[in-house]
């Protein structure tokens, strides 16, 4: 028998595959990459493209919008994004998130501080916790 | 029979919220079910990426990375804080602030200011009043993605970049079971090294390309997982949450009308009685 590792390939949106294969392709930024088993540990990027996982069955390719590769001796792990990612995408997101938040400050009603904040907020687990204690007490 | 109308209305409106609360603890029952698997499905990659953070922890990189070393002095510190977006949750959120401003306020006392970076609306409402936020996003629905909070992550990630914050902290609420929901605050930056034992021999990963772009977009492909673990396990706190004090509130609902019920029989029973004896008292005067 071929001597196999296993290959695990995950998004964070859920495992993709997980299973036992004699070869693994990845499209690594550099250029493809070949990946047998007892590879030397690799921490790779990748870019968007197939990676094809060769077992004794056949062979299974999917497809990965960028991310990472681990290489250790017997296990191969494709940490895949979920979509495909870039500098100034990420930079562009970044702003959004930043501008709405100036927007939703400038529209500040009131002028609270901390303390009162959690003043207001004690009152409100206050009366939380008494709604729960009264309905405890309802039912016995 | 014109006897207690009022009190018959009053029963009907308490019956039709009684429907209506009924109706979204059912909603939210089947949401949380969906909620609960897709918290499963981030899993696997939450716990690879902290593998390979783990590896790479105890291999002997040859570029040490920011996040890994811890600043000296602190202070600044950030709160990337995940809500729920909608109310009628019991005290999901406001446990979840309280939790947020009592570690802030223990920062405060020495002398470090907090900045936040807002996932969900009732975060925003309440953190808007008085703190500084940097970054909000809301909406995001039951199914939010990674490229979701991608913006929010990378604001604080590069004031912690630029030193304006020392530590980086998440806020959501831990699924623990259907009717228990903590608050938790969790440390992202620096990261906290996971306790494996040492491997014994020297070792380090082979880079491609450049070992401070890999780790780069290692360290924060794995500061996004721990967020976005923290959103869908939020989401699916929120629906538990709703569930069990909607289910609260249909039996209130039913108590209200078991004791409205019992006062309208009374008023219609005296009723009769009262007409009763108005007979008798007629027929004999007769």
């Amino acid at each position: 028998m071929a001597m196999t590792m296993h290959v695990d390939i995950v998004s964070a949106e859920g495992e993709l595959y997980s299973g036992t294969a004699e070869m693994v392709f990845a499209p690594s930024e550099m250029g493809d990459l070949g990946i047998l088993p007892r590879h030397t540990p690799l921490l790779a990027k990748l870019k968007p493209g197939e990676v094809v996982i060769k077992t004794s069955e056949g062979e299974d390719s999917i497809y990965v919008s960028g991310g990472m590769l681990e290489v250790q001796p017997h296990v191969v792990t494709v940490l895949s994004d979920t979509a495909v990612r870039a500098k100034d995408i990420d930079e562009a997101a970044a702003n959004e998130a930043k501008q709405k938040a100036e927007e939703a400050l400038k529209n500040r009603d009131s002028d609270v501080d901390l303390a009162q904040a959690e003043a207001e907020l004690a009152q409100a687990v206050a009366q939380l916790q008494l709604l729960e204690k009264l309905r405890k007490a309802g039912r016995h | 029979m014109a006897v207690g109308k009022e009190i018959r209305t009053q029963i009907k409106s308490v019956k039709n919220t009684q429907k209506i609360t009924r109706a979204m603890e059912m909603v939210a029952a089947s949401k949380m079910r969906k909620a609960q698997e897709r918290m499963t499905a981030s899993r696997p990659y939450a716990d690879k990426i902290r593998n390979v953070i783990g590896h790479l922890a105890h291999a002997h990189p040859e570029y040490n990375h920011p996040y890994l070393t811890s600043h000296d002095e602190v202070k600044r510190v950030g709160y990337i804080v995940i809500s729920s977006d909608r109310g009628l949750c019991g005290g999901l959120n406001p446990n979840l602030f309280r939790a947020t401003i009592n570690s802030a306020k223990e920062w405060k006392e020495k002398g470090v200011e907090s900045i936040y970076s807002i996932i969900g609306s009732k975060a925003l409402s309440f953190f808007k009043r008085f703190a500084d936020i940097k970054a909000q996003i809301t909406q995001l629905g039951d199914t939010p993605s990674v490229n979701d909070i991608i913006g929010n992550v990378k604001v604080m990630l590069d004031a912690y970049d630029k030193g304006e914050i020392d530590r980086l902290y998440v806020v959501h609420n831990e699924f623990v079971n259907t009717m228990t929901q903590t608050p938790k605050v969790l440390q992202l930056l620096p990261i906290v090294a996971s306790d494996e034992k040492e491997l014994e021999h020297h070792w380090d990963y082979l880079y491609e390309p450049e070992a401070k772009d890999v780790l780069d977009a290692l360290m924060t492909r794995y500061i996004e997982s721990l967020v976005y673990q923290g959103l869908v396990e939020n989401i699916a706190c929120e629906q538990a949450a709703r569930m069990v004090s909607m289910k609260s509130a249909s039996d209130n609902a039913g108590s209200v009308i078991d004791d409205l019920e019992l006062v309208y029989n009374k008023a219609r029973q005296a009723a009769i009685t009262q007409e009763i004896s108005e007979i008798v008292a007629g027929a004999a005067a007769v």
